[in-house]
């Protein structure tokens, strides 16, 4: 008996650190790796339902080492990261598909799969939830036609231009009406006509009630479109503005 | 699992194939090789020693018996010596078909001097073994026979065949041993190399949420393809190949043909087909279901 009530205590403190409307959580989150000084060093953060997030920083100053606890690819070697009510420290293995099949996920290099077309490409995350041919046809499309990509669903990856792919990558990570989209440079590798074109995109997304956290560098982009930012240096957060920017001295 | 998941899979496995085509290519033509490699030797080693078979099937022991012994105990020894599990045959061979065989063999015209059987009392059995190493143990047997008169062997041919039977058992098992061991590393590896240079494409199916059954079951279909597929072509080669080989050696070394006694080709497929499908089929599967499990901690 008394064991089940400090349980029934330990749930509920574990509960109370996390917010109905928080969908990240990072308490006191350090990150090692083996070799070097840490990557990421004592950072707590909290992201709300909702909010559209720029993460910034220079290399090397732990945005990605974020993103990849964040997608639970690593775990923190101290404190928690809580990500759509996941404590993704505990999460078991056979659990980590269902998680991050809640969330969107855009990269730099847009990773899609070269071998199949457009229309594959976005299929196969439906694919995966095992969602009925029937229905796949029509999302499928449709979701290609948001992104303006509906006269193009039978070309091979390799024959689009980078603003193209990674238009395909977020029709993709759409197509499961993600509650939260992580975006890792997501205009890394596009001109600046495509990389407008993509935070715009990003933006409507936003205002649609998906949360959209954007890890990048591209100060022109931060500094116009005034969201929140998280500023990251040497691991540690220096920074966490609303209609924030992002300057020299960061 | 949904009915059309599962036929995505297999769907996907069958083309994983065209689309990773060279890869595809190197781990049939691996298979292919070491496979074929391995029916030959098999096929040859089954012939070797079903002959030596053949040859120690040839080999008996004579058992002559003394003066004055009744007809009836022969018969009786004959029947008792029958239901020995070293036998496979026993020919009785009277006075009278052992001097007529003796005439032709050696006399010819010249026999005709003879008025009486020189051969009188030298009735006996011809009695042929099913293992030419256990001779010994029959010889013992018969010469504890009271009615036994002297009991004929060949010890040196038997000792001869018994050994080079054991010779063939070893290097044919030796060799197998040898083949099958890189036949599995030379696949598995081709089959690792294969998925390794995928490893990207695997974690793009994680990182959207696939488990790794769903990631990982395409990729076994398509290992089972191509062990299967590098399995049959070998054993369609051999097939074709073996029957007109045996004509050619046959006709090669006709001399020799009281003792090249090929076997059938069915023989030979009905322990190769079921082990070269199992060894294709089966390296196919680990090697696919291992190396994607390598590539699944994303």
């Amino acid at each position: 008996m008394a064991e089940e009530k400090i349980k029934k205590k330990r749930k509920l403190k574990r509960r109370s650190l996390v917010d109905e409307n928080e969908i990240i959580v990072l308490d006191r989150v350090s990150k090692s790796y083996e070799t070097g000084s840490p990557a990421l060093d004592n950072v707590s953060l909290r992201i709300r339902h909702g909010e559209f997030v720029f993460i910034v920083g220079d290399s090397g100053s732990g945005k990605s080492t974020m993103i990849k606890l964040l997608l639970r690819e690593l775990t923190a070697s101290e404190g928690s990261v809580n990500v759509l009510g996941y404590d993704l420290n505990k999460i078991r293995h056979h659990k980590i598909p269902q998680f991050r099949r809640k969330i969107g996920i855009v990269f730099q290099d847009f990773r899609l799969l070269k071998d199949r077309n457009v229309y594959e490409n976005v299929a196969f995350a439906q694919r995966i939830i095992q969602t009925p041919t029937k229905e796949m046809r029509k999302n499928v499309p449709a979701i290609l036609a948001s992104v303006g990509l509906a006269g193009k669903y039978k070309a091979k990856t390799k024959q689009l231009s980078g603003g193209e792919q990674q238009r395909v990558a977020l029709a993709r990570a759409l197509v499961n009406e993600p509650i939260l989209l992580l975006c890792d440079e997501p205009t890394g590798n596009l001109d600046p006509k495509n990389s407008w074109e993509i935070m715009k995109m990003l933006e409507e997304i936003n205002a649609t009630g998906t949360t959209v956290l954007v890890v990048t560098h591209n100060r022109e982009i931060v500094n116009t479109m005034r969201k929140r930012v998280i500023t990251l240096k040497k691991g540690v957060v220096v920074s966490d503005e609303e209609e924030g920017a992002y300057t020299d001295e960061d | 699992m949904r009915i059309s998941t599962f036929f995505y899979t297999i769907r996907q496995g069958f083309r994983n194939i065209f689309r990773n085509k060279l890869f595809s290519l190197a781990s049939i033509a691996t298979i292919t090789a070491c496979l074929f490699m391995l029916g030959v030797v098999y096929a040859i080693v089954l012939n070797a020693q079903s002959m030596v078979k053949t040859a120690e099937q040839g080999v008996s022991v004579t058992v002559f018996f003394k003066d004055g012994t009744p007809d009836d105990r022969i018969k009786e020894i004959g029947d008792e010596v029958t239901k020995r599990v070293e036998v496979s045959k026993v020919v009785y061979i009277s006075a009278d078909a052992a001097w007529s065989g003796f005439k032709k063999e050696y006399l010819g015209e010249y026999a005709d001097g003879f008025t009486e059987n020189p051969l009188a009392n030298s009735e006996h059995y011809e009695i042929y073994l099913r293992d030419v190493s256990m001779q010994n143990s029959l010889v013992t047997y018969l010469k504890s026979i009271t009615e036994v008169r002297r009991v004929n062997q060949s010890e040196m041919i038997a000792n001869t065949l018994t050994g080079f039977n054991s010779l063939i058992g070893y290097i044919s098992i030796g060799i197998i041993v040898i083949l099958l061991c890189v036949s599995i590393f030379l696949i598995s590896n081709t089959v690792t190399i294969g998925i390794s240079v995928r490893k990207e494409e695997i974690a793009i199916m994680k990182y959207i949420g696939a488990t790794d059954f769903f990631v990982r079951s395409p990729f076994v279909v398509e290992g089972i393809l191509i062990g299967l597929i590098g399995a049959v072509i070998p054993l369609c080669v051999i097939y074709f190949l073996y029957n007109n080989m045996v004509t050619y050696v046959t006709n090669k070394f006709s001399m020799l043909s009281s003792l090249l006694k090929f076997l059938p080709i069915g023989t030979i497929m009905n322990t190769l087909v079921p082990v070269s499908i199992g060894i294709g089929v089966g390296i196919g599967f680990i090697g696919s279901f291992v190396t994607v499990r390598k590539h699944l901690r994303v």
